[in-house]
């Protein structure tokens, strides 16, 4: 569970989020809103990639200030661009890499791994390397990556804006298929069918809050 | 200032630092250009550690020119013309190699404290001291030493490089101001 | 992308320890370097030419070795003689190749892996001092990451300049390359900051 306590953000001298305020309990949660709308921010405060200038954040009752290791330990990133996520020349390697700077090694972690790649339609590209895949499949490296560490909230930020419709179409199935809790913001309006809340951010506020047919009418409301 | 030197380096120093050793060996790959009236080739790698300490500062730059020769030395063919291995630090130009960590820690030094009124005279000015007075002190020495050479052959076989230092201490010098107004990263000094 | 110098093979010298290999090599050098004999530089290039032999290498392989050094060698040998004496130039001739010719053996038969973990093995006991051998990996294996991204970000900013039909000097096709690197830098670290 997320809970927001009056949170404020402030970068240089403006206001990025301003006083965002409530809980996210939902199982999937939609993220929409203009460029610079605060939207990026909002989903890094959820792991602690950015802290809250005012106010707090809680995951599972733990402060992303105090508690930053627990709670990238809870909960997953996957970014835009794979390029920028991928940090091992070879994709084995760059899957393992979390589990190692978590010092999880051996042959459990092995196995973890091995799962991770079957998972996301990998087995055989250990040894491939990264810079020699496509766009899409670099994506599923990275989203490999990050499901190894088997985290219990997964926060996408516009996963699918550099990927085709057939590649798009493979991480809407993937997050429709997993447990865990999912937080994705995304400019795709489609991506939001089935998800149970979407949240509508506007100049650092939340404009809108409700079920996805409902809060992307409001969306196309603002924008016109 | 020691305190700083120790100070615990961030995910993102140790991603600067891996990315200009990166473009190290990229500027490695460019063919050498042959400039009529000046003898020898003229190879951008040497812009490596100008860049390197002009845009890092010192630690990061030294740090970045380190990681770099690492990667030759473990035995990958980075070097300008394909070389690598160990052999290279046996050679006679070792001195020169290992003068670029040297090379970039006095440009990151000298940047930092000139970092308020850095102008491209400045920034020229501490590429040659550092990529060119230094460095030279630093490999032809060592030239002397390993090739058993006297120093003042070892000066005179080092020469015909100067003109095309003087030109990548320039360009260095134009590319570190344009960096410092659109993307500043050295912290000023003194 | 790279590849590394190794030269795959199963001889004792490719069996020996990576840590074992350097410590030779050290000992090696300073040997070679402290004792000015000409006796001992040419035993010393003979044995590493053996060691060639040894680890399966043909004569090919050896020259390959010493060919950037061919020209060096020779205005070196023609130095010493103008200079000092015979004697003086077959023994700093000797002495360089067999330094060369010795670390290059050392490269050819130790896989780069190998290597790498030697260095962080070194590097592992010095952790209490500060030193943090998992950085150093991870500095490593991000700079091999990088190499093709950065001929990748180089590419595109020459597509794009060609495309804006301008064929400017190099300071205009360095600086945005550095921007656009120095910028995927700042979410490569968060990306880390996020898996770790």
């Amino acid at each position: 569970m997320i809970s927001l306590d009056e949170v404020s953000v402030r970068r240089g001298g403006t206001l990025v989020l301003d006083g965002i305020h409530g809980e996210l309990t939902e199982r999937r949660i939609g993220i929409v809103g203009a460029n610079g709308s605060g939207k990026s921010t909002f989903a890094r405060l959820l792991n602690g990639l950015i802290l809250p200038t005012s106010g707090s954040v809680r995951i599972d009752g733990l402060d992303t200030k105090t508690a930053t290791k627990d709670v990238r330990r809870r909960v997953g990133f996957l970014f835009q661009n794979p390029d920028n996520q991928i940090v091992y020349p070879t994709v084995g390697e760059d899957v393992g890499f979390g589990l190692k700077a978590r010092k999880a090694t051996g042959e459990a972690a092995s196995a973890r791994v091995a799962a991770a790649l079957e998972r996301f339609g990998l087995t055989g590209f250990e040894d491939r390397l990264v810079h020699e895949l496509s766009g899409g499949e670099r994506q599923m490296v990275a989203f490999a990556g990050v499901m190894v560490l088997e985290p219990r909230l997964l926060v996408l930020d516009e996963p699918t804006t550099l990927l085709d419709l057939r590649n798009t179409r493979r991480v809407m199935e993937t997050l429709a298929a997993i447990d865990q809790s999912v937080i994705l913001v995304t400019h795709d309006l489609d991506c939001l069918a089935g998800f149970d809340r979407v949240l509508v951010f506007s100049e650092g506020r939340i404009a809108h809050d409700g079920p996805p047919a409902e809060a992307i009418a409001a969306y196309r409301a603002l924008a016109s | 200032m020691m305190r700083k030197v120790f100070d615990p380096m961030t995910t993102r120093d140790i991603v600067l630092i891996a990315l200009f050793a990166a473009l190290m060996a990229v500027l490695g790959i460019f063919p050498p250009l042959t400039v009529p009236l000046i003898a020898v080739p003229i190879t951008a790698q040497s812009l490596g550690p100008m860049l390197a300490g002009g845009i890092l500062g010192a630690k990061r730059g030294a740090l970045s020119m380190a990681l770099f020769l690492v990667l030759v030395a473990v035995g990958l063919p980075l070097l300008s013309g394909g070389r690598g291995g160990l052999g290279v630090f046996a050679g006679p130009t070792a001195g020169f190699l290992f003068g670029w960590i040297v090379a970039a820690a006095v440009i990151g030094w000298l940047t930092e404290r000139s970092w308020r009124s850095l102008g491209p005279v400045t920034a020229f000015l501490n590429c040659v001291i550092g990529g060119i007075v230094v460095l030279y002190a630093i490999g032809i020495p060592a030239l002397a030493f390993i090739a058993g050479i006297p120093l003042w052959t070892a000066l005179s076989g080092s020469a015909p490089f100067l003109p095309g230092d003087f030109v990548k201490a320039a360009v260095a010098a134009l590319v570190i101001v344009a960096l410092k107004r659109s993307y500043p990263l050295v912290e000023a000094r003194g | 992308m790279i590849v590394g110098l190794y030269r795959a093979g199963n001889s004792v010298l490719h069996r020996m320890r990576a840590g074992v290999k350097l410590v030779a090599l050290a000992l090696f050098g300073t040997l070679l370097l402290s004792l000015p004999s000409l006796w001992l530089a040419a035993s010393a290039l003979f044995l590493v030419c053996l060691a060639y032999a040894v680890a399966g290498f043909g004569l090919h392989t050896l020259l390959a070795q010493i060919r950037p050094l061919l020209i060096v060698l020779a205005i070196l040998f023609a130095a010493q003689i103008w200079l000092a004496d015979l004697t003086a130039a077959g023994l700093s001739v000797a002495r360089l190749a067999a330094l060369v010719l010795a670390a290059g053996l050392v490269t050819l038969t130790t896989r780069t892996e190998d290597l790498v973990g030697a260095i962080h093995a070194t590097l592992s006991p010095l952790e209490r001092f500060g030193v943090d051998a998992g950085k150093v990996s991870l500095a490593i294996s991000l700079t091999l990451r990088f190499i093709p991204l950065v001929s990748q970000v180089v590419d595109e900013v020459k597509e794009a300049q060609a495309a804006r039909g301008s064929r400017k000097p190099v300071v205009t096709l360095i600086v945005p390359v550095i921007i656009r690197l120095l910028k995927s830098a700042d979410a490569i670290a968060e990306a880390i900051d996020a898996r770790s």
